[in-house]
């Protein structure tokens, strides 16, 4: 039996290429994220793909179980034990480059399109994922954290995805909520993460004898809201904590002010993930059941890091459930493309071609150059000859032939028709 | 069908050192004993005396987790904390933990000094310190200073010897002791007991989920329920040296690290011979901190593959140990502020390139033409993994994985490695185990080494222009 070589992939697990079709979407979803962000005066900035890990590894950055699949390592210089991570997280990079940067206490208004890395077991999924991110950071107004909303829903329209439904929660009302169960600040933070990574059972099973606690606490958790009249009611409760009135105002504050604007959300307590940094409102946004970004304020990050107390929030946009949604309208804006054949290998020939590529890029044409005689997928094709007439125009879709001999003649039957 | 079963052999990883008389008289207990497994073998591969389909090989404790996992072997013996060393990193790990075998108990505990400034794990929390870890098992470290949620830490991973350096030379040891008892004698005190450790039977989960090694399953459970446990009364000797903590006298010194081991009598010879009186450095009675008479010398005994690390660290203006763990060392971290000062001639030893006697390959560039045509990369053992990876780097080498060893590393040629990087003196034990040399990679002999930028002081220069006086002398009238 004849065995043909097995082709074995040289690709790390969890690593994945992207092909001209997958960048086709992926600069698509860039160009129009950096022209929202443009338009409303965001500032992009880059931060670098290492990090120190003493940066993500602080209380209330990321969780524990974050923290243990983050790719860290000991740089060739690293006999001091310090160590670096490939860049887990984009928010805490920024905040970092903003305290590092910029006069404390300053808003910016910075963006950034960055992969992040995070590894995932089985090796199926991806181990870099990019993600476009916002921070308006030293702001600690409602109206900023609706700035983000409306910027997030603003990009996501710009990429032609009209119907995004926003899930609103508030990390202040969850931290006042736990707070209520009076657990040692180890036993606060371990639950807390539980929380994060996505188990909102810990927070039921975490008091179960009190009865009161389990009623507040359900009245919270199972409920969703629609406008802020939800928060209101939740408010007026008697006997309310003060923390968590005051997480209540703010939050109701936010929702008032997306009510007047227009801007339907869902209140759901349970939809805050992942991050432990976040203090006030966090959001999602979710299309036809893809989960494409999220936010959030973050107050604390910043003075945890070593920077002067600094409110701040911000949002990111996750690029690969999006690379799917952008991928027919992408693929709609094809622009027009013209294959220029020169089968001949003679001096002037092949001159002629390169003379006629440039005179037609010029007019704005994509043009492909052939010397291999392949066979034509674009439009339009233009084959050069040694002899007059030097060049035969193809046009695929009308199936019609026109010769020519001057490289103006091609321009305006090209221009003419295209 | 056949209805006859086919007896499978089964391979067992047992280790050496000192889980070995405790583990020799369970397997005797059990009927399952090997007629060399005894303290002081010089033999690795060993055959049951009574199971002709049973073999074992002997390997430090800390390859066993890590040789099962892999599947070289079904079924092994070693410590609970070995086990999770290397779960806390490769949570996957094809690892069973069998059956708990209840002895050598004890704990692993994050400790501290009793004379530093840490009481309890609350004051862990506080400011804005680095915390410097230091360890043998560097991955449950980093799981415990995570779950601490400590702010920020470093952990220097260490061949051993970790209770010596706290607190000067570390805020925290993450070890092994029997109880806080035997910690306190070691001058430190518990911060947080991270967990209890005692000997398990551990199988290969393939294995277990493919092979019938019920039979011998069966034999050590039969053990395990008799009323009389012969093996646990055996006493394994604490092997740790004393560790007396003295608080440094008033003014500066010189902080010089010895080595303990097989350089300890040449290296007390040595300061002997250099007119250098210490106390507590030889090997009837070494202390991890002996005295020196002259009292601007502060030293520390240490393991000899540390203390590169902790020169470039700035924990020892200088340290005496071999030129093979200064070549280690700088192939790791090649801006390493870490010299070599002076050449002390004893502990002379090759490191070389080593495959079995039946590898097809004369030279290195044949292993690596043989490995191009295996689809299987090429399996390096060595305790030198820095060296190791290096010097296939330089050759070119496309796929080769490396198989950290610590210690005994010519048991794995030929079936779980097929080179090793490996010291040798004379050659002859790498031959009585049917191996043979194909390249020699460095000349090796013990050295001091100190640190380029240390010497900032006056009096460090002057004191250490002293020291290297005394010593240079000492190796002339060598």
């Amino acid at each position: 039996m004849n065995k043909t070589p097995k082709i074995v992939s040289q690709k790390c697990k969890g690593a994945r290429d992207l092909m001209p079709k997958d960048m086709k979407s992926f600069r698509f979803i860039e160009d129009a994220f950096r022209k929202s962000c443009r338009s409303w005066d965001y500032q992009e900035v880059r931060t670098p793909t290492l990090e120190y890990l003493h940066l993500f590894t602080a209380a209330g950055t990321l969780t524990p179980n974050m923290l243990s699949k983050v790719y860290s390592f000991l740089d060739w210089d690293g006999w001091s034990g310090e160590r670096v991570v490939l860049r887990p997280d984009g928010t805490i990079p920024v905040a970092r480059l903003y305290i590092e940067n910029l006069p404390p206490g300053e808003i910016a208004r910075l963006f950034y399109v960055t992969n992040v890395f995070a590894f995932e077991e089985t090796g199926t999924e991806n181990r870099e994922i990019w993600q476009c991110g916002v921070e308006l950071i030293g702001s600690s107004k409602p109206a900023s954290d609706v700035e983000l909303i409306l910027l997030a829903v603003d990009a996501s329209r710009q990429l032609g995805i009209t119907e995004v439904q926003i899930q609103l929660s508030h990390a202040g009302v969850l931290n006042a909520l736990i707070k209520q169960l009076n657990l040692s600040p180890d036993e606060e933070v371990r639950l807390l993460d539980r929380i994060l990574d996505g188990d909102w059972q810990a927070l039921t099973e975490a008091n179960p004898k009190n009865s009161e606690m389990s009623r507040l606490v359900s009245l919270f958790l199972d409920l969703k809201g629609k406008t802020s009249g939800f928060l209101e009611n939740l408010k007026a409760m008697p006997k309310l904590p003060p923390n968590l009135k005051a997480a209540l105002t703010n939050f109701a504050e936010i929702a008032e002010l997306l009510d007047v604007l227009d801007c339907r959300y869902q209140i759901d307590i349970t939809s805050t993930r992942g991050f432990e940094y976040y203090t006030g409102l966090c959001f999602q946004l979710t299309t036809r059941g893809h989960k494409i970004g999220s936010g959030g304020r973050y107050d604390n990050l910043i003075p945890l890091i070593g920077g002067q107390k600094t409110p701040a929030c911000g949002f990111a946009l996750y690029l690969e459930p999006l690379t799917d949604l952008v991928r027919p309208k992408v693929e709609q804006i094809e622009g027009p493309e013209i294959l220029v054949r020169c089968d001949s290998a003679k001096t002037d020939a092949v001159s002629n071609t390169f003379k006629l590529a440039a005179e037609l890029r010029q007019a704005g044409f994509v043009t492909e150059l052939d010397f291999n005689n392949r066979k034509l997928s674009a439009r339009w094709q233009v084959v050069i000859q040694d002899k007059p007439p030097t060049f035969i125009i193809t046009d695929l879709i009308r199936n019609q032939k026109k010769d020519v001999s001057s490289i103006a003649e091609v321009i305006k039957t090209v221009g003419g028709s295209a | 069908m056949s209805t006859a079963t086919k007896v499978e052999s089964i391979k067992l990883a047992l280790p050496k050192g000192k889980l070995l008389p405790t583990t020799a008289c369970l397997l005797k207990e059990a009927g399952l004993e090997f007629a060399d497994y005894t303290p002081g073998t010089r033999a690795y591969r060993l055959k049951s005396t009574r199971l002709p389909d049973l073999s074992a090989k002997i390997f430090q404790e800390k390859d066993i987790p890590v040789q099962v996992a892999v599947g070289n072997y079904d079924l092994g013996i070693c410590s609970l904390e070995w086990i999770e060393e290397l779960l806390a990193k490769y949570p996957s790990s094809a690892v069973l933990k069998v059956a708990d075998l209840e002895y050598s108990k004890g704990n692993v505990f994050l400790a501290a000094s009793r004379y530093g400034k840490i009481t309890s794990a609350l004051d862990l929390g506080n400011g804005q310190s680095n915390w410097r870890i230091v360890t043998e098992y560097p991955n449950l470290a980093e799981f415990a200073a995570l779950s601490l949620r400590l702010r920020r830490f470093n952990i220097f991973p260490v061949w051993g010897a970790a209770e010596a350096y706290p607190p000067e030379n570390a805020d925290l040891a993450l070890l092994w002791a029997k109880d806080e008892r035997e910690l306190e004698l070691l001058n430190l005190k518990a911060i947080k007991t991270l967990m209890p450790s005692h000997v398990f039977l551990i199988a290969n989960k393939e294995s277990w989920q493919a092979k019938n090694v019920s039979r011998i399953i069966s034999y050590f459970s039969r053990t395990l329920e008799m009323k009389d446990k012969p093996w646990l009364k055996i006493r394994t000797q604490s092997a740790k040296s004393s560790n007396d903590f003295r608080p440094v006298s008033s003014g500066e010194k010189i902080w010089l690290a010895l080595p303990d081991g097989h350089q300890q009598p040449p290296t007390a010879e040595l300061l002997n011979r250099a007119g250098l009186k210490v106390d507590g450095y030889s090997e009837d009675r070494l202390s991890r901190r002996p005295i020196f008479r002259a009292d601007w010398i502060q030293a520390k005994v240490i393991r000899p593959q540390d203390m590169p690390l902790q020169v470039a660290n700035g924990n020892f203006d200088l340290a005496i140990t071999g030129k093979d763990w200064l070549l280690d060392h700088v192939s790791r971290f090649p801006s390493s502020p870490v010299i070599e000062v002076m050449d002390l001639g004893f502990g002379q030893v090759r490191v070389v390139a080593v495959v079995s006697q039946e590898f097809p390959a004369a030279d290195i560039s044949q292993v690596m033409q043989s490995q191009a045509a295996n689809v299987a990369p090429v399996r390096v053992a060595s305790e030198y993994i820095n060296i190791a990876d290096k010097y296939l780097r330089d050759k070119h080498a496309s796929r080769y994985r490396l198989i950290p060893t610590w210690g005994a590393s010519e048991a794995f040629l030929p079936e779980d490695a097929d080179l090793l990087i490996e010291n040798t003196q004379t050659g002859k034990t790498l031959a009585k185990h049917n191996l043979k040399i194909i390249d020699t990679i460095l000349q090796s002999t013990a050295c001091l080494i100190g640190n380029k930028g240390s010497l900032g002081s006056s009096f460090k220069r002057e004191k250490v222009g002293a020291l290297l006086e005394m010593l240079r002398r000492a190796v002339k009238g060598n």
